[in-house]
């Protein structure tokens, strides 16, 4: 039956060609606009490290003084290295790193590459088991080296192809800001997007190419960037970063189990209010403990355009789908005597229906695979603009599914109507005309 | 024509004539708000920043094995290699003046403070936003700003610190929308400012005409045209100059002036793709956002109408075709050809004037949710109206082809049997 009535609805969509082709071409300039931007909106806001994201917190503190406070503002989004450096030290969570970035002179040995400034990020030992980052060749660092400041470095794969073509560079020597590093270790396949431990530095912006423990880089005035906020007499001079009133530290910490998040709740609770009691924290003790979706949510990193442009495609699919009903309308009510000599002839109501809902779908289908098509070359489009997140907007197979499930599924929905409209239609005052 | 009949008939079509109604009504919303939206950004990228924007060009560079530190040795090291660029830069050929700089208008990388009419008032308690401009002397020759009131700087009021130290300058020219904001009744020339809660004043030497903040995202928009510029070089391991071309000398100077800086120290490192850009390259990158939004909105709005007007054609063309010997039956009792077309026009208008009115309530609903959740100004009554003119023009339109083929129905449609 189902082959009889894919033939047939072949057929009736073959004698209205141009009525068929607007609905076809309805269907898939609406899918294809929704699913570019569902696309680009499904990547920027795609999880940076499935399956450990819910486990992994920022907490925050307001080290601030009173000038400009109101109840309720939400504390600063870093760290001063005072409080960072007590909450590494109190080890309360299964692993927690204190970290920063900056960019780091790199001196090539190779007489052919110009010196030139990689993108460095400065951590404690914890950064590589924490957040699961996998290694090429070597490892990361431990405690030890963290508290020796020893020089040593991991680099990225890429800076590994770059400088070492790729070979095992683990023992190599690396010449940064003027001192030399051991290579202990290379990082595999790393990329989450967004960038969420420090979103300072973009949140789809290019990955840090070397990593090296934070004693090391402040025991040899490496330069900081990012954001530094201070208040009070707070000046941000890079040498003094320690001791000023400023804060400009990530903090992460792995709890593993609701009881662990509670415990580590109250335990900072606990530390702002020693430290309010101590006169530090001259505001009245606050803090926050977000996971990594929370931490995005809150700071908002899908761009407001890309949301508002996937809106803007939504309301136009349903445009798009609104017009299908009224021409599928138009195209069932047009076959009436058709329709009715079927029904006088024994097919019943259901049959009927099946039929021509089995018709949009094919309408849907054909738009989908076009609307692909459009979709495919919307994102070529995206892929060509020069912002960070660009590169990025790739279709990966749950979204190409997905374009068919709402594009077939859509227009057997807008079928509905038109279908029901039409089985309804009294055989004998069409077989009479 | 009398409209009784008309929707006598269109009872009996409920289904498309809400389908109809609808879909303009969905269609009136989203265009008048995409129209708007386009309007806002052409309007935020045609805006003048103040400056000769042609024959400028920005170098960005950085020192490899510069002292790095904030003590007085590094700095005046710093400061030496500065000046050793700067007279090499003023040298070249082609160029007119140049400054060392912090940050342009547009490129997003911002020097943000205070200003306050008291001593140790900061951000929050001072009397407005303002973004810094640090350069020398030739800094407003440079930037090609109009000076409308006092005197430029001179080589004497030039002083340099460290980039990071937060002591401030003790003369700056400042824009007059800032001048005036501090002193509405226009005597800001000579008086002292505080600036980011410095306890010491600065003296205001002179005003610019117009001189937008380095930043064109929404968090400055309150204070867009707020600069200061102070007469400081900012030491550090890397520096910006601005530099100022004679006329038609962009791309010599453009294309020489990283060969020119390795001449001087060939210890630095200039990119190759964004180490040296002219302003016009600036503008283009910070605005492709909004010129991207506006092109998709208008893309978008063209591509819906076309849709809908589609739409409109495909179910009149239908009821035509269902009423064929009713008009026959018209024609033949008298009705002329023009009282066909003018039925279906007459149909038409009636729909879509149903659909436009419940349009603009969704337009209006649709505004207020973009208000809510985009930062997006009240939209003005005009555009809900210039797009209910539109839609019922397009629908005009759009019923124009099957009416016509309606009109053509020949009377003698009603002696056949169907």
């Amino acid at each position: 039956m189902f082959g009889y009535y894919l033939d047939l609805a072949v057929r009736s969509l073959r004698r209205s060609k141009v009525l068929t082709a607007l609905m076809v071409l309805a269907v898939a300039l609406g899918i294809g606009a929704c699913m570019t931007t569902l696309t680009v909106l499904h990547v920027l806001s795609g999880d940076p490290l499935p399956g450990r994201s819910g486990s992994l917190y920022f907490p925050q503190l307001d080290p601030r003084d009173t000038v400009g406070y109101v109840p309720g503002i939400e504390p600063p989004e870093q760290l001063t290295w005072i409080d960072g450096m007590n909450l590494l030290r109190a080890k309360r969570a299964t692993h927690q790193a204190l970290m920063t970035g900056g960019m780091v002179p790199l001196q090539p040995a190779q007489t052919n590459l110009d010196p030139f400034h990689a993108n460095g990020r400065y951590t404690t030992a914890d950064f590589f088991p924490m957040f699961g980052v996998p290694f090429h060749y070597g490892s990361g660092w431990s405690s030890a080296e963290d508290d020796s400041k020893a020089r040593v470095v991991v680099i990225s794969t890429a800076l590994n192809d770059k400088l070492f073509g790729g070979q095992n560079s683990v023992g190599k020597t690396l010449r940064l800001q003027e001192a030399d590093f051991r290579v202990i270790g290379v990082l595999g396949d790393w990329r989450p997007d967004p960038h969420f431990y420090d979103l300072n530095m973009g949140a789809y912006a290019d990955y840090e190419e070397v990593y090296l423990p934070l004693s090391t880089s402040r025991d040899l005035h490496m330069e900081h960037d990012g954001s530094v906020d201070c208040w009070g007499d707070g000046g941000g001079e890079q040498a003094k970063l320690e001791q000023s009133t400023c804060t400009w530290m990530q903090f992460w910490v792995q709890l593993d189990t609701p009881a662990s998040v509670a415990d580590y709740r109250s335990f900072l609770q606990h530390y702002a209010e020693d430290q309010h009691a101590s006169g530090r924290f001259a505001r009245p003790p606050t803090m926050r403990l977000r996971n990594v979706p929370q931490w995005l949510e809150y700071k908002q990193v899908v761009p407001s355009d890309t949301r508002l442009q996937a809106w803007l495609a939504m309301g136009f699919l349903l445009v798009c789908l609104i017009n299908t009903v009224g021409l599928m309308l138009a195209k069932f009510m047009r076959r009436a005597g058709e329709l009715g000599v079927r029904r006088a002839l024994g097919a019943s109501r259901r049959a009927l229906f099946g039929q021509l809902l089995l018709e949009s779908g094919v309408v849907g289908f054909v738009g989908g695979v076009l609307g692909l098509l459009l979709a495919l070359l919307g994102l070529w489009l995206v892929r060509q603009q020069p912002s960070d997140y660009a590169k990025l907007a790739h279709m990966d197979s749950a979204m190409l599914l997905t374009t068919f499930a709402i594009a077939v599924l859509a227009t057997m929905l807008a079928g509905l109507l038109p279908a029901w409209r039409a089985c309804h239609i009294a055989p004998a005052l069409q077989l009479k005309a | 024509m009398n409209l009784p009949p008309i929707i006598a008939a269109l009872r009996k079509h409920k289904a498309g004539v809400v389908l109809i109604a609808l879909q303009i009504a969905l269609t009136l919303a989203i265009v008048c708000n995409a129209i708007f939206i386009i309007y806002s950004r052409v309007e935020n990228v045609q805006r003048p920043t103040g400056m000769d924007e042609s024959n400028l060009l920005l170098v960005e560079q950085q020192w490899v094995g510069a002292p790095s530190g904030d003590d007085a040795a590094s700095i005046q090291k710093q400061d030496s290699m500065l000046r050793e660029d700067l007279a090499a830069l003023r040298a070249m050929p082609g160029v007119s003046s140049v400054t060392p700089i912090n940050t342009i208008p547009l490129l997003n990388s911002t020097w943000g403070g205070a200003v306050a009419l008291k001593p140790g008032t900061d951000l929050r308690g001072g009397d407005a936003r303002t973004v810094f401009y640090y350069g020398d002397d030739q800094v407003l020759a440079t930037l090609g700003v109009h000076l409308v009131a006092g005197r430029n700087f001179n080589a004497g009021d030039v002083t340099n610190k460290a980039f990071r130290d937060n002591s401030e300058p003790d003369v700056v020219i400042i824009t007059k929308a800032l001048a005036d904001k501090l002193f509405p009744k226009g005597d800001a020339l000579g008086k002292g400012i505080y600036l980011n809660g410095d306890t010491k004043p600065s003296t205001i030497i002179g005003e610019v005409e117009r001189l937008q903040v380095s930043s064109n995202s929404s968090w400055v928009s309150a204070f867009t045209w707020n600069s200061t510029i102070g007469p400081v070089r900012l030491n550090s391991n890397f520096a910006r100059y601005a530099i100022r071309t004679k006329p038609g000398q962009l791309d010599t100077v453009r294309r020489g002036v990283s060969n020119l800086l390795y001449r001087v120290n060939p210890m630095r490192v200039i990119d190759d793709e964004d180490g040296v850009r002219s302003f016009a390259d600036i503008r283009a990158e910070a605005y492709r956002a909004d010129v991207g939004m506006a092109v998709l909105m208008g893309v978008v709005c063209l591509i819906l109408l076309a849709v809908t007007a589609a739409g409109i054609v495909g179910l009149t063309s239908f009821w035509v075709g269902q009423r064929h010997r009713q008009i026959g039956v018209r024609r033949a009792l008298g009705a002329r050809k023009i009282d066909i077309l003018h039925y279906f026009q007459l149909e038409n208008l009636l729909i879509a004037g149903v659909g436009a009115v419940i349009g603009i309530g969704l337009a209006i609903g649709l505004n207020l949710l973009l208000i809510q959740n985009f930062e997006m100004d009240r939209m003005p009554v005009v555009y809900v109206l210039s797009g209910l003119v539109v839609v019922m023009v397009l629908g005009q339109a759009a019923v124009f082809v099957p009416a016509r083929r309606a009109s053509n129905v020949p009377p003698v449609v009603a002696t056949r049997s169907a």
